[in-house]
């Protein structure tokens, strides 16, 4: 997994460098995330969508790895004619739903979540969503349905890694105390690091019974890459050559 | 047209793949539909955003989704969700707004849809269902059950009676004649206003054919313009605005070409409406002369 995480932390600064694209602190800070997702979460039928569309290069790198899209695909991202969107597309394969636009994500998911109770199909619904988003009116107005139709084949996952996109969450419009508010909307919550494995997977595999789950995963923006890490510049610019040299020593050296 | 809209969906329903989401209305309306599939029938509450993302997700899986509402709550207020949700996806969510133009005359300019063409033909992928009386009503429906696929259906408030029931073909762009007149200038509409339309021509057109195009949007505009081509003089009527409605689109659709016909536009005046009355009073004011 170390290898997994690695490789995908490498894809993102090389190509993010190429691309000259922005969002390098939005993909690092879900690639644990992804990786359990991919590696140990998801079943067949199983439906993933990545709300924080802005963090789609995170996205493709993991496909890349899965073997849903080839070297000659990826390595196409920010070329022209490239089918890779910076804000994720269904035009991929693997890629469940296009976002891009906040707030998006969750009543999509929700609706999947509700055809397959319907059905009594076992399926599971996990949507990926940024702290920004809890700022998006639908956020709410969904997990008033999902709870009011018991929705416990939903997963919502929080990245929380407390910075949007111009300064600090808690300096833009305070979104604490989180945990409690989805209490209140009648959710399963649970509160972990989100770097950690171990402890995606445990918050992932054990879902509640009669409620829509949702695991707030603190997590760091530009996780992995020193001078990233925690710097909100990283919402928006690309390494030069100079930075991407340095922060691929530090990938190696850190998850060798 | 409501209650014939709820009968024939329910009808349409034998496959269990309809489902139907309200915004917390719809009363003494939907409910034939409902109690037969309750299972398929949701209300989202007050929310329309969410409302039309469920929908999109819902029919992402291989389901047929109809969106009812009123005015402007299922096009404008969440327009975004349209466009990305539904139409970027291409999913088979018809999205039903009830009373078209003025037809909440009473209830105000916050209940008029006086601009939802404009919004609606803006999305590459949508059909416009603009029936002007039941039997198109019923053709549109049969139209969208079998060719599944981003939609917009328009719907009089007011119920039509019912006319002797007619089988009759529907196609996206295709028009359908009403009146036998003049073969070469012709009045065309779209949408509930077929009776208005019918006494503008006594009143002014008395020799012109009368035609309804029920279903049209981007898709069809090539086809439209083979269409209008052929007559000499084409007069639209409609209860919507002129900006982006159904006449500017008209003229749209023959644009930038060496066609002569001529396209004489009548809508509803362009401006906000800042009396109310019955819809009747509405249209004689404001509307197509």
């Amino acid at each position: 997994m170390n290898k997994f995480t690695k490789d995908i932390r490498i894809n993102i600064l090389k190509l993010t460098y190429k691309a000259k694209s922005s969002h390098i602190g939005s993909c690092l800070s879900i690639v644990e995330i992804l990786a359990v997702l991919y590696n140990k979460i998801l079943k067949r039928k199983d439906r993933f969508i990545l709300s924080k569309g802005h963090a789609a290069l995170a996205l493709y790198c993991t496909l890349y790895q899965k073997k849903y899209i080839s070297l000659k695909t990826l390595n196409s991202f920010g070329s022209n004619k490239t089918i890779l969107m910076n804000h994720v597309s269904h035009k991929v394969n693997g890629v469940e739903f296009s976002t891009g636009s906040l707030g998006h994500g969750l009543p999509v998911a929700i609706g999947k979540a509700i055809k397959f109770k319907i059905n009594k199909e076992k399926n599971k619904v996990y949507v990926l969503m940024s702290d920004g988003e809890i700022n998006e009116g639908t956020t709410w107005e969904g997990l008033l349905f999902a709870s009011h139709h018991k929705l416990d084949n939903l997963n919502i996952i929080i990245d929380y890694n407390k910075l949007q996109s111009m300064d600090f969450v808690k300096k833009v419009i305070n979104i604490e105390p989180l945990k409690s508010k989805f209490l209140s909307f009648g959710c399963n919550v649970k509160v972990i690091n989100g770097h950690n494995i171990t402890a995606i997977n445990n918050a992932l595999i054990r879902s509640a019974k009669n409620k829509p789950n949702v695991i707030i995963a603190n997590t760091v923006k530009g996780k992995g890459v020193s001078f990233m890490e925690n710097n909100n510049l990283w919402h928006y610019k690309n390494p030069n050559l100079e930075d991407l040299k340095r922060s691929l020593l530090e990938i190696n050296k850190k998850y060798a | 047209m409501r209650k014939l809209f709820i009968k024939q969906l329910t009808k349409l329903n034998r496959r269990k793949k309809n489902y139907l989401i309200i915004n917390d209305l719809g009363y003494s309306v939907i409910e034939p539909f409902k109690n037969k599939f309750p299972d398929r029938t949701f209300n989202a509450g007050v929310s329309e955003q969410n409302m039309m993302g469920i929908a999109a997700g819902i029919a992402s899986e291989n389901s047929n989704v109809f969106v009812y509402s009123i005015a402007n709550f299922s096009t404008f207020r969440c327009a975004e969700q349209i466009r990305n949700d539904v139409d970027y996806h291409n999913l088979p969510v018809t999205i039903i707004s009830v009373g078209s133009g003025v037809g909440y005359g009473n209830l105000g300019y916050t209940h008029h849809a006086l601009q939802d063409y404009a919004l609606m033909r803006s999305f590459p992928n949508m059909q416009i269902l603009s029936p002007g009386n039941n039997n198109e009503l019923i053709a549109v429906l049969n139209f969208i059950q079998k060719n599944p696929q981003p939609s917009y259906l328009r719907l009089d408030k007011t119920e039509h009676e019912e006319i002797k029931f007619k089988t009759i073909k529907v196609n996206p762009g295709a028009i359908i004649k009403l009146i036998e007149g003049n073969k070469k200038k012709i009045i065309l509409t779209t949408g509930s206003v077929q009776n208005l339309a019918k006494s503008i021509r006594i009143k002014n057109y008395n020799k012109y054919s009368l035609y309804s195009m029920p279903i049209w949007g981007m898709k069809a505009k090539n086809k439209v313009k083979n269409i209008i081509k052929k007559f000499d003089e084409v007069i639209t009527i409609e209860d919507h605005f002129y900006d982006g409605g159904f006449g500017s689109w008209i003229k749209e659709c023959i644009d930038d070409s060496k066609i002569k016909t001529i396209i004489k536009s009548k809508f509803i005046k362009n401006k906000v409406i800042n009396e109310v009355g019955s819809k009747e009073y509405l249209l004689k004011k404001y509307g197509p002369k």
